[in-house]
């Protein structure tokens, strides 16, 4: 008896994980699917056909959007990782008592809306706003020079907007590294670069890896970002979905660009993982 | 962020992995059922195929056996009618009817997105009066039977008030199934003291000023109607073969660098910034705007011609009170109302004798008021005079659903770049 409980017991145990993936994911996911190789038009109702041209005449009518996008999402990933290491290093390390209240004000800023923030962010950038008005004045940068609209402010956003979630990942990792590691190594006469280059930094490679999947993923398939601080020339992937779902009803492109997008991110995801090493995966796995 | 206890790697693996072939078992009960559910899956559609006009006994049908019931949901757009409410508050006053208004209308697409799988079902949308513009979605709306034909034996304020004008709008021969809420015009906005003087769509094109200071719409249709004017071509009379060379034209000024963006409702912010120095706009923002944040915008309608949009009162076919609705509907074109309405959104008013309603009440009052009033009374964006109408052209009326995506798609890819 308490073998079968036994061998029922994990399958109970993933029962609400597996019926919240079912109907939140899966069942999503094959409506999508199924949409995605449809064909007609809103007011006519759309039928299914298996039209599977969709997919490529979507490819080749946005595949500069998704390249874009995947672009501004690796150049910001690097920023991100360059930017949030230090930080969660310097909390991990050097934030003695006040660890938590700076980790606090890491995430303070997610108690305002994401597009609110956003759009503050336009106002500060803008033409004649607080930042280039004043070096315009001093004639430091010439009257037509602007930053609004350019590849420059959109992954500026996408990298404010995501930091939070790469700091936390790296601080997790940093933060679990046993001190006497670090001793150990100072014992055996390394110094503070090669502490950091063999002990702390694959340590925390986990972190960084988490940390990636949390804002490499977002970052490239964002519409918020491009939308409200970029221009026609920086229109990303996500924009593109969006107006076709809400703009055109056209549901067939839209599901099939998800589709398409999705595969390109897992790919990228998968390929990452591949180099740094699947054995890493799984450690992050087992955290 | 906290990393998961649950997970330990052997307990996963002996979740997942193949044991008992229970993902054969899947799979093969999977395949089969596959192609059947894929294709369950479908969007139902509504279409008719001659929708354009109703059949003649539609609205007897419709309207046969509707009773008043005193309550109105009223869906309706932001900053499009005076937050106090008092049209709406004098309205349930005189019939009785609560009101809910709700400005839950922000944009067409998304609109038309959120409604259409609730009407396609024949399910209340919780609105009986919405305010829609004619554009693609309108008809899309009109095409998928979504809206209920009018009975115009219980518009009798809008027979005998409604501008000419309003009774015979291209997108809705007869009006059949809308009549107009306000309409108002696509021009172009500029900030003189950076620009001078602006009088046509070409300073948009090739005014050395403007370069990298012009914004456009990111509305399709918009950006369509002024690439369509400046190459001479009304929108209403335009071919494909039109709108593909309006696409070019509208490349070039892009190509150019004259236009600095695509915007959507943010152009006034984006011209209030000093982003853009010329802007595609609608009249009766730019009016708004220099009134409540004192600044001195320039509205023209440019001299190869501007356009004329209506917002439209509909029945969506599935409301639940559509006599109070159409009771509403009758309301707004009482003089006094569609006056006071005015007043406040600064849009074209579609009843011209509100003109005279609205310079009595100011005759009465005095001071700052008055003169406000006036302005209002006095606007050409307002009450445009025969002039003004004679330089507008109406949207192009789109008779199939592909000819609408084949204009989308010429002019979409400038937007998207």
């Amino acid at each position: 008896m308490n073998r079968v409980k036994r061998q029922i017991a994990p399958y109970l145990l993933v029962l609400p994980g597996g019926i919240w993936l079912l109907i939140f994911f899966a069942v999503p996911m094959f409506a999508m699917l199924s949409l995605s190789l449809q064909e007609g038009d809103i007011v006519h109702g759309y039928r299914f056909t298996g039209h599977w041209q969709t997919y490529t005449e979507a490819i080749s009518a946005y595949q500069e959007q998704i390249i874009r996008s995947l672009i501004y999402g690796v150049i910001a990933t690097i920023l991100l990782i360059a930017i949030a290491f230090p930080m969660a290093y310097w909390i991990a390390f050097y934030g003695g008592r006040r660890k938590g209240s700076y980790l606090f004000l890491v995430l303070l800023p997610f108690f305002v809306s994401f597009v609110l923030r956003t759009i503050s962010w336009k106002q500060i950038l803008t033409d004649e706003g607080p930042v280039l008005q004043p070096l315009r004045d001093l004639g430091l940068i010439s009257q037509a020079f602007h930053i609004l609209g350019t590849p420059y402010a959109v992954i500026l956003g996408l990298v404010y907007n995501f930091l939070p979630f790469m700091v936390l990942p790296i601080y997790v990792a940093l933060e679990r590294i046993d001190p006497r590691v670090v001793e150990a190594a100072r014992d055996l006469y390394a110094n503070p670069a090669t502490t950091f280059r063999k002990v702390i930094f694959p340590l925390a490679l986990p972190g960084v890896f988490a940390g990636v999947l949390m804002t490499f993923i977002p970052a490239s398939s964002d519409f918020v970002n491009s939308e409200v601080l970029g221009s026609s020339d920086t229109t990303m992937i996500g924009q593109v979905i969006q107006t076709q779902f809400l703009e055109n009803s056209d549901y067939p492109t839209a599901s099939a660009l998800s589709f398409v997008l999705m595969l390109v991110l897992l790919i990228g995801v998968f390929s990452y993982a591949r180099i740094l090493g699947t054995e890493d995966v799984m450690k992050v796995a087992a955290r | 962020m906290s990393a998961s206890n649950m997970s330990d790697p052997t307990f996963l693996r002996g979740l997942t992995q193949r044991r008992f072939g229970r993902r054969d078992a899947l799979r093969l009960s999977g395949l089969a059922g596959l192609g059947g559910a894929l294709a369950a899956c479908g969007v139902q559609g509504q279409g008719t195929q001659a929708p354009a006009s109703a059949e003649p006994d539609a609205v007897a049908k419709f309207w046969n056996g509707k009773v008043k019931n005193g309550t109105l949901n009223f869906a309706g757009w932001p900053l499009y009618m005076d937050p106090k409410r008092p049209e709406l508050k004098k309205f349930t006053a005189k019939t009785g009817i609560k009101v809910n208004y709700q400005e839950v209308i922000q944009e067409m697409g998304p609109w038309f997105a959120k409604v259409q799988p609730q009407l396609s079902a024949g399910q209340s949308i919780g609105f009986d009066l919405m305010v829609i513009t004619n554009s693609f979605q309108f008809t899309q709306f009109r095409d998928s039977g979504f809206l209920a034909p009018l009975d115009h034996a219980q518009l009798p304020n809008y027979a005998k008030n409604a501008g000419a004008a309003y009774k015979k709008e291209a997108f809705d021969p007869g009006n059949a199934y809308s009549i107009p809420y306000a309409s108002g015009m696509t021009g172009i906005a500029y900030d003189e003291s950076k620009t001078g003087k602006i009088e046509s769509l070409a300073d948009l094109w090739t005014n050395p000023k403007l370069k990298g200071k012009v914004g456009m719409f990111s509305d399709i249709q918009e950006l369509g109607n002024f690439g369509l004017m400046k190459i001479g071509v009304d929108p209403a009379k335009s071919t494909e073969d039109d709108w593909e060379k309006a696409a070019e034209e509208l490349k070039k000024q892009k190509d150019d660098g004259f236009v600095r963006n695509y915007y959507d409702q943010s152009y006034i912010e984006a011209l209030g910034s000093g982003e853009v120095w010329a802007t595609q706009a609608w009249s009766g923002d730019i009016f708004q705007k220099n009134l409540s944040d004192n600044t001195d915008f320039k509205f023209i309608i440019p001299s190869e011609g501007g356009t004329i949009w209506t917002d439209n009162f509909t029945i969506p076919i599935t409301a639940k009170n559509p006599v109070d609705a159409i009771m509403a509907m009758d309301f707004f074109y009482e003089v006094a109302n569609a006056s006071s309405l005015a007043e406040y959104i600064n849009y074209v008013c579609p009843v011209p004798a509100a003109q005279a309603d609205m310079r009595a009440r100011a005759a009465k009052l005095s001071g700052d008021a008055k003169d406000a009033l006036l302005d209002v009374a006095d606007s050409k964006l307002v009450y445009p005079t025969q002039a003004e109408y004679d330089k507008l052209h109406y949207y192009v009326a789109f008779e199939a659903t592909s000819e609408q995506q084949k204009f989308q798609k010429t002019f979409e890819p400038i937007v998207l770049g």
